[in-house]
């Protein structure tokens, strides 16, 4: 997994620099410079680093630093007085208790969408097809807990899709599951499309039908009285200029619109 | 017995001072933050009693299978010589130094359905551990023996010998020298090192998630429980925490006397 993550980092950070001068410029008039900190949702490991990187080249004066980790631990952090400047969540009610909170300068602007996929193990040994497939007699399925947004969402897939199963473990995180099923403890988990791509040939996927899917949004926003705001709305934009939009649909994310 | 009185360098007054305000503020900022009103609710809650049931029974287990197989290896340990003894004990002692996720890899990379043992117990008895209760002990007797093997160890190592070669030369058996004259006398340490792994093992979280997951009533123990809170719901969280800290100082205020012996 890591060494294709940093081949799309790589090939992510040369896309940039080959063209990265004329974003910059539209995005900005006067050089940018000045460090940043981004508190990013963890499934947004992989992408956001790229994007950090391409984002660097086309701005040569300034520095992102990433915070990753669950959405709701990242809102604690910055209630608690982290120092960050970029807040982009897994999911809106986190967003919106930050920005209730009045920790949010600005509108959440939604710069990603994110869709439920069934990972299972390669070759898909188990023949599962569906969400039906996962209550099959045999079958160890597990998911997140329902206090993650990831297992909030694949009990309302299983909901629309009227299945009733168990799961063996309530996992915390997403990237729990995934290394459960890469260990072949489990057969079978709900997780996120980019999860799948980002784990390459160690896992396999199955799509869910598009009545019964998610589509989680990922809405970003400048935190209330950084110091660096100019890089902060750029650092933004950028995510939602076509370059970035394109990094992240290297990673299996949909675009924002 | 009155304790004798000795004059304490200033210094060593501040530095201490500062030492136990680093453990004593923490908790006082936990306590000042929980909503007492609401504490009854959030312990009569089912998923509470739930957790808290399986966390002691957990705990409880993981302490006696750390006893019947800890003991033995500590006796080793402390009264024979053998080559690797030394690397012996580390091995067995890593999980006290070892990140406990990178200790539940360890556990489902030896004895998950795929793993080394595990494939094997799967096959020919068709046991799986992960996401069982078993699995649970199992992570928690990892990380916590560690603890009860080296307290007892150096028991082992302090006791006076002298009553064992008395008792020996008196006709008594290996057997009940060992079960008459060497445990009574190691008695504190040993009480000592069961308090220390079942007081680790009540707080495990890394190994016991990864290991053996989280399912209300199987696996999820009150530090996994108290995890999930914390995303939903922090002030439970916090009288989760409190009530944790409650037993574990009850039993450790309440039995210091015990297993500090001759103190």
């Amino acid at each position: 997994m890591h060494s294709r993550v940093s081949l799309l980092i790589v090939a992510a950070a040369f896309l940039a620099a080959c063209g990265g001068s004329s974003a910059a410029g539209t995005l900005s008039p006067t050089p940018l410079s000045g460090t940043i900190s981004v508190f990013a949702a963890a499934s947004l490991t992989a992408s956001f680093t790229a994007l950090g990187v391409s984002f660097r080249t086309a701005n040569p004066g300034v520095a992102v630093k990433f915070n990753y980790a669950g959405s709701p631990t990242l809102v604690t952090q910055i209630e608690q007085g982290a120092p960050a400047d970029v807040f982009a969540s897994a999911d809106t009610p986190n967003m919106d208790k930050l920005t209730a909170d009045g920790y949010t300068s600005g509108t959440s602007r939604v710069f990603a969408h994110n869709q439920l996929e069934i990972v299972v193990a390669p070759g898909n040994p188990k023949g599962i097809t569906g969400l039906a497939d996962l209550a099959k007699p045999g079958v160890i399925y597990i998911t997140e807990a329902p206090t993650v947004p990831a297992g909030k969402y694949s009990l309302q897939a299983l909901a629309s899709a009227s299945v009733k199963v168990t799961p063996k473990s309530l996992e915390t995180s997403v990237t729990a599951v995934m290394s459960k099923i890469e260990l072949g403890e489990a057969d079978a988990g709900i997780v996120y499309t980019t999860d799948v791509t980002a784990a390459g040939n160690k896992v396999a996927g199955v799509q869910i039908q598009a009545a019964n899917n998610v589509i989680a949004s990922y809405p970003m926003a400048a935190v209330k009285g950084t110091a660096n705001s100019a890089v902060a709305d750029a650092f933004i934009a950028y995510v939602l200029s076509s370059k970035g939009q394109s990094t992240l649909a290297t990673f299996g994310f949909l675009p924002a619109a | 017995m009155p304790m004798r009185r000795e004059r304490v360098p200033i210094p060593f007054v501040v530095l201490a001072a500062i030492g136990a305000a680093f453990f004593i503020v923490p908790l006082i900022g936990l306590i000042v933050r929980t909503p007492w009103r609401d504490s009854i609710t959030a312990l009569t809650a089912p998923e509470t009693v739930e957790a808290l049931k399986l966390s002691l029974v957990a705990s409880l287990s993981a302490t006696a299978v750390g006893l019947v197989l800890g003991v033995p290896l500590a006796w080793i340990y402390a009264r024979v010589e053998f080559p690797g003894r030394d690397l012996l004990r580390a091995l067995t002692t890593l999980p006290m130094v070892l990140s406990p996720v990178v200790g539940g890899i360890a556990l489902l990379l030896a004895f998950g359905r795929r793993g080394l043992v595990g494939s094997w117990l799967n096959s020919t008895f068709g046991v799986t551990l992960p996401f069982t209760t078993a699995g649970v002990v199992m992570a928690e007797t990892f990380v916590a023996m560690p603890f009860l093997i080296l307290t007892v160890e150096a028991g082992l190592r302090s006791m006076d010998r002298r009553y064992e070669e008395a008792a020996r030369a008196l006709g008594a058996s290996r057997w009940r020298v060992f079960t008459r004259v060497t445990l009574p006398l190691i008695g504190p340490s040993l009480f000592a090192g069961a308090v220390l792994c079942w007081a680790r093992a009540l707080g495990e979280f890394g190994a016991t998630i990864t290991f053996a997951g989280n399912f209300p009533g199987v696996t999820q123990t009150m530090p996994l429980a108290v995890y999930l809170l914390v995303e939903t719901n922090q002030e439970a969280s916090y009288i989760l925490s409190l009530v944790m800290l409650l037993i574990s100082l009850v039993v450790l205020v309440g039995l210091r006397h015990r297993w500090l012996g001759s103190a």
